[in-house]
């Protein structure tokens, strides 16, 4: 077992219990005691324990003996219609910086159908050092098994140390698959990423039990080392027109196309409006917006500020607006510059979607919510007299 | 057409705190409760099978009182239910897991849809549900908000994006990940409840599902968590007082100042 605790030394002082992140020591006869299935192994026990009755047994995988064979970060470019989405750039611009913590060259992956000519330049001016580009029609809308088999099979061959990709619905259904068929590590959904100076390994920070915890977790033994990273945590390069770099055009293997899914029809309803993902700002309506008509009143102060709609799982399950909008647990996680929660009271299960936004603002007739508790600007008032007003006030 | 679902025990998130004093987690009181998203997934299995015939069959890896969520799953209408319940997977993390859950699936057999949750609450990888298609070698559909058709061993469904949604068309057998968006999850009735309390929970342990033991548990696991902290706890800002236009002018200000408008 990979948590020991020696009986004989155990003074049952219980430092342990309460140092315990995850609940799972308790004191059973006046001696420490784990409980294995909310055990996470992180050995803070062992740290605190004042008579050193803990030991952690590292249990790990065994190293593989080509680690050092593996060089350069890769930042997956994810396209579509040709246009690279903006976590794509903010990442090659953190890998930039994490190459200059480590000799390494930024190399931006692109599969696509060839349509925007531009695509590899623009990766380039903004962050890369090298594009390898896969162009073909098939190539054109993500296909889980073949974009996986096409990112696995350039992995394997040239050995990438570190690969990044943005946390978005492709994302989060590409990275997954080649993690398991290059038999490593994946990090889901991290906010933060850094090298650690004494081992050169990628240290990814990530939220855990919605945002309550905070991991650093590490994939020590295996390679790549491949993370999912949150969009808006870091911010993209300005185009650096004189930047020049390498573009390597590989070309498509059928091998890897599948036929076992298609996609038919690619809808974009959410129409002129923002994509909550992309949005700086965010308007955000609860229960407090009393019916689906009052809506558009924060639709007219998100249009004024440049922003995305947003709403509770109240205002959702009401019927008020589409479940496309939801924030929150069962929803969309966000971390805009600006929250604008209007009439949301701050349920744990909202809060987790958007606590990691830069400024919160609450409108709220409750003083005492746990929205209004939080807001970095708390406004008590009732919302349908203060949003025209704001509203006005932007339009001076 | 026989589905399976993948199902999670997670901790009811609304209740757990941090004890301010400790930072950390605070699990006393904090019941479990089944992974909300995959209730979801539960629920379009059980509506599959009322169109289509053939059989639900729930599962779920984690510890004896995991049997909990199954009981619950089969008063929503699941008929058979297995338990992947071994020391050796503690510690796993998402390779090993869903290396661990597909050779219960294997074990299982016979199936022609695997569903599951998004993601779990907890965890929040949305990794494992892809990661059983890989084992299995069987295509994927993640973040489902609607199943449009399902027959010769095809299914049409809507994936939800940024954007709007795919429609896509996949191959039998797969693994669909369902949001919140596809149905609206059932009451256990009074039936579903007897039901619940005389069905068998079949539990399995690694030896019987096969599996290569180098491959759970912290063993397995490529990743490992080296740091756990408490985030910094949201400070309460300013109060914006006075007439509603004065506190409206006061907000517009303070976020130009800040330079966010």
């Amino acid at each position: 077992m990979p948590i020991k605790i020696n009986k004989e030394t155990c003074v049952g002082c219980g430092a342990c219990v309460s140092q315990c992140p995850f609940g799972a020591l308790s004191l059973v006869d006046n001696c420490a005691f784990v409980e294995e299935t909310k055990c996470k192994f992180c050995g803070k026990c062992a740290t605190v324990c004042p008579c050193e009755a803990i030991t952690v047994v590292k249990e790990e995988m065994e190293a593989k003996d080509d680690l050092g064979s593996y060089k350069d970060i890769w930042v997956f470019a994810e396209q579509k219609k040709g246009q690279v989405a903006g976590v794509s750039f903010e990442l090659l611009a953190k890998a930039r910086e994490l190459a200059s913590q480590k000799p390494n060259t930024v190399w931006a992956v692109v599969l696509h159908d060839g349509s925007n000519a531009a695509i590899c330049d623009e990766l380039i001016k903004k962050g890369a050092d090298k594009v390898l580009s896969v162009s073909a029609p098939e190539l054109k809308d993500f296909d889980d098994l073949t974009y996986s088999n096409v990112l696995y099979r350039l992995a394997k061959e040239r050995k990438p140390e570190i690969i990044l990709c943005g946390a978005t619905t492709i994302g989060r259904a590409l990275m997954p698959r080649v993690a398991v068929m290059l038999k490593t590590g994946l990090t889901a959904d991290c906010t933060q990423l850094h090298i650690d100076p004494e081992t050169g390994l990628l240290i990814q920070t990530r939220p855990a039990f919605g945002g309550n915890i905070m991991a650093r977790i590490r994939c020590q033994n295996t390679r790549p080392q491949m993370a999912t990273v949150r969009h808006k945590v870091f911010a993209e390069m300005e185009p650096d027109a004189s930047r020049s770099g390498e573009v390597e055009a590989v070309p498509f293997n059928k091998e890897d196309l599948s036929l076992r899914s298609k996609v038919l029809e690619v809808v974009e309803n959410i129409g002129e409006q923002v994509k909550l993902t992309d949005a700086n700002i965010i308007v955000s309506g609860g229960r407090g917006m009393k019916g689906p008509e009052n809506f558009a009143l924060l639709k007219e102060l998100a249009e004024a500020l440049g922003g995305a709609v947003g709403a509770s799982r109240a205002a959702v399950d009401a019927g008020w607006i589409p479940y496309a909008h939801q924030v929150g647990q069962t929803g969309k996680t966000v971390c805009p510059k600006v929250y604008i929660a209007c009439g949301i009271s701050g349920q744990i299960q909202h809060l987790v979607g958007m606590q990691s936004s830069d400024v919160i603002v609450a409108i709220n007739k409750d003083p005492e919510c746990p929205m209004m508790k939080i807001a970095n600007y708390a406004i008590c008032g009732d919302l349908f007299e203060i949003i025209p007003l704001i509203i006005k006030e932007l339009k001076k | 057409m026989n589905i399976i679902v993948t199902i999670k025990q997670v901790p009811d998130a609304a209740n757990v705190r941090i004890n301010p004093e400790t930072k950390t987690l605070v699990r006393e009181g904090v019941e479990s409760m089944m992974n909300p998203l995959d209730a979801y997934a539960l629920e379009e299995a059980v509506r599959l099978k009322e169109k289509l015939g053939g059989k639900v069959t729930v599962v779920c890896m984690g510890p004896p009182m995991a049997e909990a969520v199954l009981r619950e799953a089969i008063s929503l209408g699941a008929d058979e239910a297995v338990l992947l319940s071994d020391r050796a997977v503690a510690g796993s993390d998402t390779l090993a897991t869903s290396y661990a859950l597909s050779q219960t699936i294997k074990k299982i057999g016979d199936y022609d849809l695997i569903l599951g949750g998004k993601q779990a609450i907890d965890g929040d990888t949305a990794q494992v549900g892809p990661g059983i298609a890989v084992n299995l070698d069987i295509p994927q559909v993640t973040c489902v908000r609607k199943v449009r058709e399902c027959a010769d061993g095809k299914m049409v469904v809507e994936r939800m994006t940024e954007e709007g949604y795919d429609v896509v068309e996949v191959t039998l057998p797969a693994v669909v990940t369902v949001v919140k968006e596809i149905n609206e999850p059932r009451i256990a009735s009074l039936k579903g409840k007897m039901a619940a309390k005389r069905a068998q929970i079949k539990v399995m342990t690694a030896a019987d599902i096969e599996a290569d033991l180098t491959r759970l548990g912290l063993k397995g696991s490529p990743t490992n968590v080296v740091e756990i902290f408490s985030p910094d706890a949201r400070q309460g800002g300013v109060k914006i007082e006075g007439a509603p236009e004065e506190q409206a002018k006061s907000l517009v200000t303070a976020l130009k100042e800040a330079q966010l408008l």
